[in-house]
């Protein structure tokens, strides 16, 4: 039984800047994590897609250009309609602290701000993967 | 979720799962396989292998999407290093891929090694398998970019391709034992760069000391696939490898070779789980090992005395 965690990392929406993406790429790899990167300007039909190929334990977006309420949510949804309901689905980028509950509402499990540690995300991610 | 039976009836999500299962070594990894293996032998498999940043990965983009406007459908399984320290990997080729992600038609995986010697392991050719009782018409494996050891692929491969790049290495590499020999189709990409031409004046001067006077002679195409040159041309040389090895018993002979390394590897591994689990599990494996350290004892003895004792 060799059970690695596999981590879709995306970067969903317009925004051009993946340098916090990659950030975040290199610690889980570093964690021991498989990391599948999709790289810039994922649709959220890509991400759904691309999680599913991959059977992925859990989808880490990163999104700086504001689109957030609408782009997070709507990935959570795609997934769980694929009957993916194990994925784990947290966030990260420049987001409002007001908009967080709202994502959480909406089934983000975690949303990581700019300045937090990475070992907070890896931690995160060890104590609520299923 | 009956995995096998929604996987046949065209599931995603359970081709999916299927691959996981074996590669996580979960219980139901056997049935699995002995569930699928009836559907398999069905496809066409083609391996891209080459050095790291000789463009594999778009190179195998490119050959998908050609594969699809011929109406076929496509398996790819991109296998990338794990890291021999974390055990983490970043598993990066979809990047080039991502306008396949939406075709229904085409089912990509990526794989990490997972410590595997030689980079493409048994659980890469399962994946194959997998994809094709799913029915996938051509699949692609597309190796980690290690290089001159890396020749396992031939084992799982019907056609190999080598993808090589101009200005890497001397005249002396390509006489070298290795991954130039594997290759039944050569593809010189990024072929706008410098050294194109000697590049392939050296690999035909290594084709012609071949000692062997096989009826296939590795034909050589220049790429650029980032911009899709030379694809068409590539396509139709391995359409040409996949009826001369067809036509002339190369392929059925291949595979028959295949399914006996396979067997034998299977039993391998199956041995050498059930003995090291045994002696780990009631704490020999230490006290063996505490042993020949000591050199109380030498491995050669204990494994003797572990085989019979085993084998009784």
């Amino acid at each position: 039984m060799e059970k690695r965690i596999r981590v879709l990392v995306a970067k969903p929406g317009l925004d051009g800047h993946d340098r916090g993406a990659k950030v975040v790429a290199r610690a889980l790899r570093d964690a021991g994590f498989e990391v599948i990167y999709t790289g810039l300007r994922q649709t959220p039909e890509q991400i759904t897609e691309a999680a599913l190929q991959e059977d992925v334990n859990v989808i880490a977006m990163s999104l700086l250009s504001g689109a957030h309420n609408t782009l997070f949510p709507k990935v959570v949804k795609m997934i769980r309609d694929k009957g993916m309901n194990d994925v784990l689905i947290i966030g990260g980028g420049v987001i409002p602290d007001a908009d967080i509950p709202g994502l959480k509402e909406a089934g983000v499990s975690a949303v990581f701000t700019p300045g937090t540690p990475t070992g907070s995300i890896i931690e995160f991610i060890k104590t609520n993967v299923k | 979720m009956d995995i096998v039976a929604e996987l046949l009836a065209g599931s995603r999500l359970a081709l999916s799962r299927a691959i996981t299962a074996v590669e996580n070594e979960y219980e139901d990894a056997t049935a699995i396989m002995q569930k699928l293996y009836p559907h398999t032998g069905r496809a066409y498999v083609i391996g891209i292998t080459g050095p790291p940043g000789a463009g594999k990965s778009t190179l195998t983009d490119k050959l998908a999407k050609a594969c699809r406007r011929q109406g076929k459908t496509v398996g790819i399984v991109a296998v990338d290093p794990t890291s021999p320290f974390s055990g983490g990997a970043i598993l990066g080729d979809r990047i080039r891929m991502n306008e396949l992600t939406l075709d229904e038609g085409v089912f990509i995986r990526s794989m990490g090694t997972r410590g595997s010697l030689g980079g493409l392991s048994r659980k890469t050719a399962d994946a194959v398998k997998i994809m094709d009782a799913a029915g996938k018409d051509v699949i692609f494996i597309e190796t980690v970019g290690v290089g001159q050891s890396e020749v396992d692929i031939v084992k799982a491969a019907d056609t190999t391709v080598v993808v090589l790049v101009p200005g890497q290495g001397d005249d002396i590499q390509a006489i070298k034992a290795g991954i130039l020999e594997i290759g039944d189709v050569f593809a010189i990409n990024k072929a706008d760069r410098d050294g194109a031409e000697r590049l392939k004046a050296e690999l035909e001067m290594m084709l012609d000391l071949d000692q062997v006077k096989a009826e296939w002679r590795p034909p050589i195409k220049q790429t650029i696939a980032s911009q899709g040159v030379g694809i068409d041309e590539l396509i139709a040389t391995l359409e040409e490898h996949i009826r001369y090895v067809t036509g002339s018993g190369e392929l059925a002979k291949r595979r028959k070779q295949r399914t006996r390394n396979e067997f034998i590897a299977l039993l391998e591994e199956n041995i050498h789980r059930r003995i090291l689990g045994k002696i780990t599990a009631s704490g020999q494996l230490d006290q063996f090992v505490a042993e020949i350290e000591t050199r109380n004892s030498d491995p050669y003895s204990v494994v003797s005395r572990l085989i019979s004792e085993f084998l009784r």
